[in-house]
């Protein structure tokens, strides 16, 4: 089966490979891939910003950007020209070389982690055995990032946040961890390709598993909301105490990768939710199993931005948590609730009960 | 057993919320509140209690119901208003009486607290509707609010 993008791509490296020795247009072809991600996620998180503005404003009985070109479509181009064209300051008592690293670490880890998520069939850059570990591993390295700007700023509120999301992230990604594990035990798999293919026969994880798998969906949807660091969980920042947090110091492209960082995580979170619970690019009862030049990964990109409406809800409903609610909620509720369900999903698939 | 009912607790009330901002997001495109604001100029209306600021009306005789008792003068916190008046002919009766000459009100020391209009015996001084306020010299926002060549009205001090 053939997919448009793919006969594109394959047309591409064949030109490639025909005009140049074999090392280096294995280069060029790796070089061109990350470029074409890189484009594609500039693009996607300048319009999640969008779509979350606009999300926002309906939420709360506004109309949100509505000026800069049709419907304030090119309101976030115009956001994102304005960054770029930004001085970028520091205070005198920053540590320069950590200052200027600490934005990288943020978004290089939040693009290092888009590599491993299956858009379809065929469009995913790296498929490794241990994705789910990968994905997990590398997207607690951004944390890092927010650390270390916090630091760096030489500035108590950046600091406190640094320190809030560190202690946020430790305990939370036990609880990321612990669900994503609830279904690895059904699939038997860590690499996403086969994840989905699990689910092509069996129908999606959330039904085979049901109730353990919901809770583990539940689980799942609140502490990546706290991973992201969004409200409610955005203590980080934290605007009514702490200026802005970690990025306080921060100005122009800088924040502007703080930013959109924070907008492909809730992607990346979003896309591990939708392998993990919704079968990926596979369409719903396999609909559109038999066109061939179908692209599934509009599906992937449906699913996606559902749970991210999702997370936009939570983000404009619920208030901001305090540090010793936001432990509490993770020590005390989800970790246990989730170590009994890992239980219980053992004895539902030891007892075949899986439908 | 409150653990588990706090749960269950906690999970509905969640619920709630997320149902009310749902509503929400649904009605926003029709019922939302944002003002247009420069492109419905024309159609926009301010609500009754809205102080925009303190103006005199006059009637079609170009009379007022200002007797010029300072009242006003004495209840604004801030000295925003200024009466300048003296005692003249009345034409009507032929006995001198308090007449003002200037009924003067400095927009930019407003803090439209209300306390004048509360305090004018014969109405004299309401609120406008008026919001557009921003000039270029400050000079501007001193008024006059009694009109050129107006005059009490007929029996207002009795
Ligand atoms: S509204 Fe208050 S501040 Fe303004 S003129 Fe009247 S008494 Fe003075
Ligand atoms: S506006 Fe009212 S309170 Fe003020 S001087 Fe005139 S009548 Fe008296």
């Amino acid at each position: 089966m053939m997919n448009l993008p793919l006969s594109i791509t394959k047309t591409i490296s064949d030109w490639v490979y025909s005009i140049m020795p074999e090392s280096a247009a294995t280069v060029t072809i790796w070089v061109l891939i990350a470029a074409a991600y890189l484009a594609l996620f500039a693009v996607a998180g300048l319009y999640l910003v969008l779509l979350e503005r606009k999300v926002a404003a309906w939420f709360q009985l506004r109309l949100g950007p509505n000026r800069v070109g049709p419907g304030g479509l090119f309101q976030t181009m115009a956001d994102a020209l304005k960054l770029v064209s930004k001085e970028l300051t520091s205070t005198i008592k920053v540590d320069k070389f950590l200052f200027n690293l600490a934005p990288y670490f943020v978004i290089v880890s939040a693009l290092i982690s888009i590599s491993v998520l299956p858009f379809s069939r065929h469009f995913q850059a790296f498929d490794i055995n241990i994705g789910v570990f990968f994905l997990l591993a590398v997207s607690s390295i951004g944390v890092i990032g927010i650390l270390l700007g916090g630091w760096a700023s030489n500035n108590k509120f950046a600091l406190i946040g640094a320190m809030r999301s560190g202690l946020q992230t430790i305990s939370y990604e036990l609880s990321v961890g612990l669900s994503i594990l609830t279904m690895v035990l059904l699939t038997g798999s860590l690499q996403l390709s086969e994840i989905i293919e699990v689910q092509r026969t069996g129908g999606w994880l959330i039904v085979q598993g049901h109730i353990p798998a919901i809770i583990a969906f539940m689980i799942f949807m609140i502490a990546g909301t706290a991973e992201t660091n969004r409200a409610p969980f955005d203590l980080v920042e934290a605007e009514s105490e702490l200026g802005a947090g970690f990025h306080t110091e921060y100005s122009g492209m800088k924040f502007a990768y703080f930013f959109l960082a924070e907008f492909i995580n809730m992607f990346i979170i979003a896309s591990i939710a939708v392998v993990l619970f919704f079968g990926g690019w596979l369409s719903p009862f396999g609909i559109t199993d038999n066109i061939a030049w179908f692209p599934e990964s509009i599906w992937f990109l449906i699913k996606v931005l559902i749970i991210i409406f999702l997370m936009m809800w939570f983000r404009w409903t619920f208030p901001r948590l305090r540090v010793d609610q936001l432990l509490t909620l993770e020590w005390k509720y989800l970790l246990p609730i989730n170590l009994v369900n890992i239980v219980i999903m053992a004895i539902v698939i030891w007892l075949n009960w899986t439908i | 057993m409150s653990y588990f009912s706090d749960i269950y607790h906690g999970i509905k009330t969640l619920f709630k919320g997320m149902s009310v901002t749902g509503g929400y997001f649904i009605r926003a495109r029709k019922g939302s509140i944002t003002q247009q604001y420069p492109d419905n100029r024309d159609t926009l209306k301010m609500f009754d209690r809205f102080r925009g600021e303190v103006v005199m009306p006059h009637d079609e005789n170009n009379e007022h119901h200002c007797t010029g008792c300072q009242k006003c003068e004495i209840a604004c916190p801030n000295g925003t208003i200024e009466i300048v008046w003296d005692r003249q002919v009345d034409p009507a009766t032929g006995k001198k009486k308090k007449m003002i000459d200037k009924h003067i009100y400095h927009l930019s020391m407003c803090t439209m607290c209300g306390l004048c209009i509360e305090a004018c015996p014969t109405d004299a001084i309401v609120w406008a509707q008026n919001y557009e306020n921003s000039v270029y010299d400050r000079s501007a926002l001193t008024k006059v609010l009694n009109q050129p060549g107006s005059k009490v009205k007929a029996g207002i001090e009795d």
